[in-house]
């Protein structure tokens, strides 16, 4: 099979006021994935199906992905002239910028025909909170529609063209994603025999110690 | 004292014992109703994970539920004296679950098979699991595991039978259906924008009060 760089070049080749990205993997496993532009990803899904030295006709899994707002450091190193006679010296200079959020699908193709696989696409939204659109790609293949389904229940992005976008594991009237990582969940919590960590935070709050004092003279407890 | 009437005199079980071997059988109408009770159960063919497996397997031959009369599984609830919670109750299922005990006509019982149906079991800090059908329906035995082996369902229906036995027909241990101020009805939640509601019933289940010593 075609490399992802190779497979890159030829989308580019093939359709030119597109956008793709290689998504570099540093782990072992080495598994880079091609990070589409949402306005060709259509278009794009539909060449790697058909194109005869891919055929990804199987699309596998599609994953949601939820990334917070980061901020990030970078810190760029200046020579700067140092005392004369001296050594040059290096200033380093650090600027903070913030990557706003934004929300993430992935789909892991394979080609049964063709027996290769898996090619990784990527795909993101704008931002996490009101542009959460994102192409559905379930006319492509069938297969995505339920995983679709599933990540709009979960994360909240909102597939455009999926013949039938409603919730899947959730019931139709609950509001929140349970898979963002800023979801709170209902305080529920009840008595557990060794809280520790969030747990015990929890335990905490809704059983609140009281003193031994007021104890002792039977107070209503809290 | 004297002259209080003496008591009725009543069989002890050795001396009801000593007559069944000598081949007279001396029993109350109670004791007969409930012995016809207890050993036809019919259960409920409901199955919600993987204890479910455990229970399809204490109904075949290897265990064999039918040497306790309980091996009619009934496809309807309306047909059913046991609802065997086996296994997972997402918070997305327990209206039907609810529905289905509301379904079931009395006398009824309820055992909740393994820790999720117990407690939530491994799901309970998760957002989607009940902590324990308790909440919504009577339970008559817990059946504690994970999953419990058939050997365990088939020892919680034992238990059960037990109780069955036990019951009087009339009285304050007369079960609900038998007590005119007793709900058979259960209320069965809503689907909230967060989580169900009520989160549980407050007749049948309150969370516990605790207090937590300083320094804990």
């Amino acid at each position: 099979m075609e490399t992802p760089e190779q497979i890159r070049d030829r989308i580019l080749a093939r359709f030119p006021g597109s956008s793709v990205a290689m998504v570099l993997n540093p782990g072992p496993a080495a598994q880079h994935s091609l990070l589409l532009g949402a306005d060709h990803a259509r278009e794009i899904a539909e060449f790697l199906r058909d194109d005869p030295a891919l055929r990804l006709d199987f699309c596998s899994n599609v994953s949601g992905v939820d990334w917070l707002d980061r901020e990030i450091v970078e810190t760029t190193k200046i020579p700067t002239p140092g005392p004369v006679a001296g050594p040059a010296m290096v200033a380093e200079q650090r600027t903070r910028r913030l990557q706003p959020g934004y929300l993430e699908a992935v789909y892991h193709l394979y080609s049964m025909e063709l027996r290769h696989g898996p090619v990784i696409l990527r795909l993101r939204t704008a931002n996490r909170k009101d542009q959460v659109a994102l192409p559905s790609l379930t006319p492509v293949w069938r297969s995505c529609e339920f995983q679709e389904r599933e990540v709009f229940d979960l994360f909240g992005i909102v597939f455009s063209g999926h013949p039938d976008l409603r919730r899947i594991l959730m019931w139709d009237e609950f509001k929140d994603h349970p898979m963002r990582k800023d979801y709170v969940e209902p305080d529920d919590y009840e008595w557990e025999p060794t809280p520790h960590g969030d747990v015990l935070a929890k335990a905490k709050r809704h059983y609140p110690a009281s003193p031994p004092a007021a104890a002792a003279k039977g107070e209503p407890k809290p | 004292m004297s002259d209080a009437a003496p008591p009725p005199p009543t069989l002890t079980d050795a001396e009801r014992d000593e007559l069944r071997r000598q081949g007279i059988l001396l029993t109350s109408l109670e004791e007969l109703y409930n012995w016809g009770r207890s050993h036809s159960v019919w259960p409920l063919n409901f199955g919600l994970a993987c204890c479910a497996i455990e229970m399809m397997a204490a109904s075949m031959a290897r265990f064999d539920i039918a040497r306790f009369g309980s091996e009619v599984f009934r496809p309807s609830p309306r047909q059913a004296d046991l609802l065997i919670v086996s296994g997972t109750v997402t918070k997305k299922m327990t209206p039907q679950v609810v529905r289905l005990w509301n379904q079931m006509p009395e006398p009824k019982y309820c055992i909740a098979m393994g820790a999720c149906a117990i407690s939530g079991g491994p799901f309970k800090q998760g957002y989607n699991v009940l902590k324990g059908i308790d909440r919504y329906v009577p339970v008559d035995i817990y059946i504690p595991g994970c999953p419990p082996r058939p050997e365990a369902l088939l020892h919680g229906l034992m238990q059960l039978q037990e109780k069955i036995r036990g019951q009087a027909i009339s009285g304050r241990d007369a079960p609900r259906h038998l007590q005119p101020d007793m709900a058979c009805d259960y209320p069965v939640p809503e689907f909230g924008q967060h989580d169900l509601e009520p989160p549980q019933n407050p007749a049948l289940w309150q969370p516990p009060v605790l207090t937590r010593k300083e320094g804990a």
